[in-house]
Parts: structure tokens; C-alpha cells; sequence
């Protein structure tokens, strides 16, 4: 499923033009990736939440090299799933 | 934080849509979503991240508390991994 079938998707079900379909979904997504950058966390209920998580920078290695190297500290999302989605995935 | 309710007012006013309408489209992407991982098919949101749903065998573990042998069943999870491109906003533009 791409972002393409869930235009299409809202365009069939929910009565908008696929003009406006398109547009939409895109901003809601823009919405998320916004919160997401600002360092909020975005919770989906029934689905699961985004995370914003603080790395530390740690030691680690070039694994073609094996060389040390330093990894910086960083910013990461991650996505932690509810229990409505994870227990559908085992119905 | 911003949860569903915080999302679906905030797409209504960017898009100038009811909140009703606002709702619905939130629900749906979600609902299909879901649907689209409980067939276990991908998801692939370009800029955003992809879905995939992973599968586990049953295998007997141990209660770290208790040590005692557990025998945890066949399972499926979902999996994100996060776009190029929110990667990217989220770690400050930071070039890697």
C-alpha cells in the first residue's frame, strides 16, 4: 500500500475529489512529520505512537573497515505499536 | 503530545474541513492501514516511513523475574521504519 491507494481510497469512501483527497492526506502526514521534528511525540489511539528518542553518541565500527568510530548523538523516531493493532496482526 | 483528537483539529483547520469530515479521513487512513498489515501487506509512505509486519515462531523462553520456561506462542508484529526524509527533520538536518 502506498500513499497513492489511500488517496484513492478517501476519494472513493468519504465523498472528496481525488484533488482534494491528495491534498489532504498529504497534510496529515505533514502534520505528524511536523510534531515529530518540533521533539513531540504523536499518539494514534487504537494504532500506536511515534516517539521522538534522544541517542546518546556511543563508540561503534565501520563494519567493512572495522575501524572505531565515534557516533554522534541523534534524534530518532520510532514507532511503538497499541495493543488494538498488535492484537489484530495475532486475531 | 498531540493525540488523534489534537490531529483531527488540526487537519480540519489547515484544510478548512469539518471536524466530522476530519475525523472520518483520520479513521479511515488508520482503519486501512490496519487492514493493510493484518493481510500483511506493506505500507509505504514516501517521506514518512514504511510498515512491514514481521513474523515470529514459537519458541520457549524464560520469565526473566522468575526463571521459569515459558512457551510463547507463534506471533506477528508491526515494524516502522522511518523515511529519508522525517528521518532527516527529526535529527536536525544533520548531514548523514
Amino acid at each position: 500500500m502506498t500513499k497513492t491507494d489511500l488517496i484513492n481510497s478517501i476519494y472513493k469512501n468519504l465523498g472528496l475529489s481525488k484533488k482534494e483527497s491528495a491534498v489532504i492526506i498529504d497534510e496529515l502526514f505533514e502534520i505528524i512529520k511536523e510534531t515529530l521534528e518540533g521533539g513531540e511525540k504523536v499518539k494514534i489511539s487504537g494504532f500506536g505512537n511515534f516517539v521522538v528518542r534522544q541517542k546518546e553518541p556511543r563508540k561503534g565500527r565501520n563494519p567493512q573497515t572495522g575501524d572505531e568510530l565515534e557516533i554522534d548523538a541523534r534524534r530518532v523516531v520510532t514507532f511503538k505499536p497499541s495493543h488494538v493493532l498488535k492484537r489484530a496482526l495475532n486475531e | 503530545m498531540m493525540n488523534k483528537s489534537d490531529l483531527i483539529e488540526v487537519l480540519a483547520k489547515k484544510m478548512n474541513l469539518t471536524q466530522k469530515k476530519s475525523e472520518s479521513v483520520i479513521n479511515h487512513v488508520f482503519n486501512e492501514m490496519t487492514d493493510t498489515l493484518k493481510k500483511n501487506d506493506k505500507i509505504e509512505i514516501r517521506g514518512f516511513g514504511s510498515f512491514t509486519v514481521k513474523h515470529y515462531k514459537p519458541y520457549t523462553g524464560r520469565n526473566p523475574k522468575t526463571g521459569d520456561t515459558i512457551q510463547v506462542k507463534e506471533k506477528r508484529l508491526p515494524f516502522f521504519k522511518v523515511g529519508r526524509e522525517l528521518k532527516k527533520r527529526v535529527d536536525g538536518d544533520a548531514d548523514r
